[in-house]
Formats: structure tokens, C-alpha cells, sequence
């Protein structure tokens, strides 16, 4: 059975600031509880979890304009996957991010909702704190904060 | 010195296992002889009937509301309240052997420190605790971990996979491949959650949360001050004790239990009669609580099945209660029994076929609110053996330990310290005992509110996927102790029904806010 779970924060700076972190797929392991290390071959991605598991994913859309990146998990744990974060513009100085786990089965649907909501969670800490590992590594990353 | 306590929880057993209050499926002499030296009670309550909130309320000494914890999968915040933390705090050395769940088991991240100890290898870990200190998690300065079952990153499946690694198979896999309860069945009936498993029985949970209890107190100085609370994590299911012990009780030889209705017209008859959860869930039309498998149909439990699931969860009764003889005589060895609280309880119950049904969900009637609960006060306290059937609560531990410690209750600490007899309960106890449930799973979710007072039990709904917020259900217990003629709507009692709904109102809690996220199903 599929599951659809979905988490959001709204955070307290401009959409562009928050899609800097989330647009980059090779910074996750920085501001999602959980996720020890990642590392991006251009549209795969595998992770490393907190329990020592790796997982595949394969990113299947990163758009700047809709400032919507989504991706799968490939097998193992699922046997379908789609994980869409959007982050949403509120006014000059706020955002809204939405951070959905659509899966079967409908139990990991679950499983990836917590972490995620973990996720935003701390997205929001740094971004609002202006300090935080996922920021000092998109200050030293190619392409980082302009 | 002050008082030692050991205190020990099962996992989902009812209150008519034990000798002591009538059973007769298995036997239990030594909680049967802590009941006849201290005090038994008739009429403990939970304050939810699934593990995590209930064993938070048996932590934080707070109702689900307050703590937060308002379904399985939501963890407790690891710097909530923690009658452990104020007895460590006192001086006391604190252990939890055994099952924990205040934290999420499906945790594939790593996220939670229960679930990371083991793998850590350390004992505990530093944790904020709620005055805004540091100190060991929770409270416990030492914690060794198990769940149901031989798999998982806590300390008992490392060490069963580190030292019997030939055994992992023959345990029963308490969830399917696609992470759900599993609905397979065993056994000579095929019924589920019962597997034939040939490890033996030094090897199997019960005895190993004995065993590292043991240590743990063989580790103390003759004079510390300790609490440990063991925790086993049977009779829970999955039903698959040591097939060497099978032998003690035969199912065949079982006798259908008091709640269980034969007649399939019957059932369905007073299952209609409650609101409608009941029959969906029966006819598989609806799951709203993980743990019940979602893809086991109710309606086709059979009596032998019944049968089957009562002889194992007997024999896993009798081990515990075996263990616990352990555990004491190795306390008496170390000349502090004089001195030593042993309270012993669970954390909710289980319908065992009680309507025809198995498992547990939001269903407040006796198989899952009427528990096992034993005192013995110290002896050296000088309290005399006593029955109290007056409704006390989980909630009412918390203020029990410290009472047990000589301190005094948290503030934040809800309940009251347990009477020693029902005219100290006349005294002093509001005895009333709520319950709740709230779900959200999938979609599907449900909620209930109910009171316990007087001898009547009385459940109001909220607005949720199959209800509109006006069903009930009241039972008079002395009347109709299977609660199965829901009295909701007898104009007769329309006061009864009044009164009891006004008090339960008045006794809820303001909600936590914001709420605890659902972290994982279970």
C-alpha cells in the first residue's frame, strides 16, 4: 500500500535564500538530521544514514525557477518513491517549505515523513540563525553564497 | 539508606493472567506472593492503551495531553519529565533493563538515542534533562535495551546476533517486507503472530533482561540507593516463546476466555451495538492502529486460534514470572529486601479474543484498560496487605517512587501517590482514571476520551474518520464486566451518562501545543 506524507516550515528569510541550500543536492547530509554523508554523480545522489545504511536515489527534477527539487530512492527499502520539496515565496522576508515522501510501502511513507520534518526543522535553525554547517558549506562550495 | 525499588513492566498483559487476580491459565507465585504481601489493585487504569504514550506517563507521571506523546511513533522529548531523573538526582543509581519505547523502534535514520546506544556502545548518554541540566538520558545512568523479537539495533538483538547468530531465525519477524505488522500466521492454527521458535530459553529475551538486570545490580555498592525499572517486553506479541516450553500449557486444553463470544451472530450483534469502528475493523474494513496487522482480518479468528494465542501468551507470562523469582533471590542474596519497593504493572492490555478480536486499538474496555498491578511496599515500611478497588492510574507511579524514596511529588507530576487501601484511596486518591486515544494513520483517524469512576466506564468521541462526534459508550462494570451491552443510549442512565461525561470534561488536560510531530509508525 502507498503512503503520502507531508511536512512544512516556514522560515524566516527570502525563498531564494532557502533554495540556495535546498536546490544543492551535495549539501543534504548538512542540514537533515540523520543523513551522515552524501555525495552527487550527476543525477544520482547516495546517502548514508545515521544506522550506517546507504541509500541510492536518483534526482528527477532540480528547478530554480519553480524552486521544486524532487527525487527517488532507488529499490531496497521501497518499492516506489517520490520525495518533492518545494520551497514556497510568502513575502520579501519569508518562505514556505514543503517537504513531501510519497512511498509504497505506506510504513517508510511514515518513516521518511519523520526525518524530513526533522529536516525542515533544522533548515529553519540555520537559515534563521544565519549560522549553521549547511550555510558554512555553501560559503565554501563552488557556487556557493554570491 | 532509603528504599531500594525495583520495578518491573511487561508489555500487554491482562489483568486475569496473574493467579492472584483469578487467573488460572498460568502460574505466577511470585507476583502472586508480592500481591499477598503488599497491595493488589483491582481497577488500575491506563492512561492510554498503546506503548509509548502509556510508558511516557509512566516516566513523565503525566497524562498523554501534557507530555505529548499522543500516539505511537511521537517521541518523547528526551528533555520531557522523568521521575527517574529526580531519583538520580536524589542520589539514587537508575537502570532501565529491557524495553524502553520512548522513542521511536522504525528509525532507519539513526535519529534517536535509544536506538543508538547499542550500536554506540555505551551505557547511556548525556542528555538535557528538563531542569536544564546535563545528565544520563532520561535520567537512567544506565539502560540495556530489548524489543520484541531478535532483530533491530538494540543491545538484546546485537548480542543475540553477536553470540547466537543460528538463532535470529527462528523468531517470529515481527514485521513483513513492506514494513507492516506481519499478519502471518503459525503455530498448529495458523494463527498470527505465532511462530514455533527453538531458542533456548537462557537465550530468550525474558530471561536475558533478567540476566542484565542481575549485573547491573551485582555492579552497586551494598548501600547505593538504586531504581531499576525492568522492562520485558513480553507477553506482547509476537507469541513465540521457547518451543521447550511449550509444553506447560497445551491449547488444546484451554478453555475459551470469558470475553470471547462464540456465536458469529452474537458477536457481530453487540459489536454493532458500539460505534463503528468496532465492526469495520472486525470485517477488515479499517485498521487505525499499526500494530494490529492491516492485512488480518478479525472475522476470521478462530476459537483454536484463540486458544493457541492464550497457551503461548501463558507460557510467556510464567517465564516472566520466573524471572522475576531470579531476580528477587539475587536481591535477597544481597541483604536488601527488607528495604525493597517491588512494584509491578504493565503498560496496557490486550483483547486476547475478547469480542472475537486480537491485538489492541481504540477500544476502552477491560482486555486493554484493566491492568496488572502489584505493590510491595518495602517491608520495613510496615504496610499492611490490602486490596484496593478504587481506579488508580499509571499516572499515579511517578508520585509513588518518590513516596517510595521519601521525597516528595514534582509539581509537574499529575497523579497521586498510590493508596495502600481503599479508605486511604477514600482519603486522599480522586478516584476516577482517564484515558484517551487519538490516531492518525494513513488517513484514518480517531479519538476517544474516557472516564473511569464509580464502577462505570464511559467513552465520549471526537470528530474523526468514521465518527461525527456524537457516538459513546458506557459500561457498568458490576452489571456487565465484558462491557458488552453499551448502555450509551439507555434513557435508564441518562444521568449516570450526564454526570460521567461533566466529570470527564472537567478532568481533560489542555493539549500540548505544538504538537509532537509522528516521527515513524511505531
Amino acid at each position: 500500500m502507498r503512503g503520502t506524507v507531508r511536512r512544512d516550515a516556514v522560515i524566516g528569510v527570502d525563498a531564494a535564500r532557502a533554495w540556495q541550500i535546498v536546490g544543492r543536492p551535495e549539501l543534504l547530509h548538512h542540514w537533515f538530521p540523520g543523513v551522515d554523508d552524501c555525495r552527487v554523480d550527476g543525477d544520482r545522489r547516495t546517502i548514508t544514514l545515521g544506522t550506517g545504511l546507504t541509500v541510492d536515489e536518483t534526482i528527477v527534477t532540480n528547478d530554480p525557477l519553480q524552486r521544486r527539487f524532487q527525487y527517488r530512492i532507488a529499490g531496497g527499502l521501497v518499492t516506489e518513491h517520490l520525495a518533492s520539496v518545494d520551497v514556497i515565496a510568502l513575502t520579501p522576508g519569508s518562505c514556505l517549505v514543503t517537504y513531501a515522501s510519497d512511498a509504497d510501502p505506506a510504513a517508510m511513507a511514515i518513516m521518511l515523513g519523520g526525518a524530513t520534518g526533522g529536516a525542515l526543522a533544522e533548515l529553519r535553525r540555520q537559515l534563521e540563525s544565519g549560522h549553521g554547517p549547511a550555510l558554512d558549506a555553501l560559503d565554501t562550495a563552488p557556487g556557493g553564497t554570491p | 539508606m532509603g528504599r531500594k525499588i525495583l520495578f518491573v513492566t511487561t508489555d500487554q498483559q491482562r489483568y486475569d493472567t496473574l493467579g492472584c487476580n483469578g487467573g488460572t491459565l498460568s502460574r505466577t507465585p511470585v507476583v502472586d506472593e508480592l500481591a499477598a504481601q503488599g497491595i493488589r489493585y483491582a481497577r488500575a487504569v491506563p492512561q492510554s492503551v498503546v506503548c509509548m504514550p502509556s510508558r511516557a506517563t509512566i516516566l513523565t507521571g503525566q497524562h498523554p495531553d501534557t507530555h505529548g506523546v499522543w500516539m505511537n511513533g511521537v517521541a518523547l522529548p528526551v528533555d520531557a519529565p522523568s521521575v527517574a531523573a529526580v531519583l538520580h538526582r536524589s542520589g539514587y543509581r537508575t537502570a532501565l533493563v529491557g524495553k524502553p519505547h520512548f522513542e521511536p523502534f522504525l528509525d532507519p535514520f539513526g535519529r534517536f538515542v535509544e536506538n543508538r546506544l547499542a550500536r554506540d556502545g555505551v551505557p547511556t548518554a548525556t542528555s538535557p534533562w528538563f531542569g536544564g541540566g546535563d545528565g544520563p538520558h532520561r535520567g537512567f545512568d544506565h539502560l540495556e535495551l530489548a524489543t520484541h523479537g531478535s532483530v533491530g539495533p538494540l543491545h538484546y538483538a546485537r548480542w543475540l546476533a553477536a553470540t547466537h547468530p543460528d538463532a535470529l531465525g527462528g523468531f517470529y519477524p515481527v514485521l513483513d517486507g513492506d514494513f507492516e505488522v506481519n499478519a502471518a500466521g503459525g503455530g498448529d492454527t495458523g494463527a498470527p503472530q505465532v511462530k514455533d521458535n527453538p531458542v533456548p530459553r537462557d537465550w530468550y529475551h525474558t530471561d536475558w533482561v533478567a540476566d542484565r538486570t542481575i549485573a547491573w545490580l551485582d555492579g552497586l555498592a551494598a548501600d547505593d540507593d538504586w531504581f531499576c525499572w525492568m522492562s520485558f517486553p513480553d507477553p506482547h506479541h509476537p507469541w513465540d516463546p521457547p518451543v521447550s516450553e511449550m509444553g506447560r500449557v497445551d491449547w488444546r486444553d484451554v478453555p475459551l476466555p470469558a470475553g470471547y463470544v462464540a456465536d458469529p451472530a452474537e458477536r457481530t450483534r453487540i459489536l454493532d451495538a458500539k460505534p463503528r469502528h468496532w465492526r469495520l475493523w472486525y470485517d477488515g474494513k479499517l485498521v487505525s492502529n499499526y500494530e494490529a496487522p492491516a492485512r488480518w482480518v478479525p472475522a476470521t479468528l478462530t476459537a483454536d486460534q484463540v486458544r493457541e494465542v492464550n497457551a503461548r501468551n501463558a507460557v510467556e507470562v510464567e517465564l516472566i514470572d520466573e524471572a522475576i523469582g531470579r531476580v528477587l533471590a539475587a536481591i535477597d542474596a544481597r541483604g536488601w529486601s527488607d528495604d525493597l519497593d517491588v512494584v509491578f504493572t504493565t503498560d496496557h492490555g490486550e483483547l486476547q479474543g475478547d469480542f472475537g478480536l486480537l491485538f489492541k486499538g481504540p477500544y476502552h474496555v477491560d482486555g486493554l484498560m484493566r491492568l496488572p498491578l502489584v505493590w510491595r511496599p518495602a517491608p520495613s515500611a510496615g504496610v499492611a496487605p490490602a486490596t484496593v478497588t478504587r481506579p488508580v492510574g499509571l499516572v499515579d507511579l511517578a508520585p509513588t517512587f518518590c513516596a517510595a524514596a521519601g521525597l516528595a511529588a514534582e509539581p509537574w507530576m499529575e497523579g497521586v501517590a498510590l493508596p495502600v487501601d481503599d479508605h486511604d484511596a477514600d482519603r486522599r486518591h480522586p478516584g476516577r482514571a482517564v484515558t484517551v486515544w487519538d490516531s492518525e494513520l494513513l488517513g484514518v483517524d480517531v479519538h476517544l476520551r474516557t472516564i473511569t469512576r464509580d464502577g462505570w466506564v464511559c467513552t465520549t468521541y471526537g470528530p474523526g474518520t468514521v465518527h461525527d462526534g456524537t457516538e459513546g459508550e458506557l459500561y457498568d462494570l458490576a452489571d456487565d464486566p465484558r462491557q458488552q451491552v453499551n448502555r450509551w443510549d439507555d434513557p435508564a442512565v441518562a444521568s449516570v451518562r450526564a454526570d460521567l461525561v461533566d466529570d470527564l470534561r472537567a478532568q481533560l488536560r489542555t493539549p500540548r501545543r505544538p504538537r509532537l510531530p509522528l516521527e515513524a509508525p511505531v
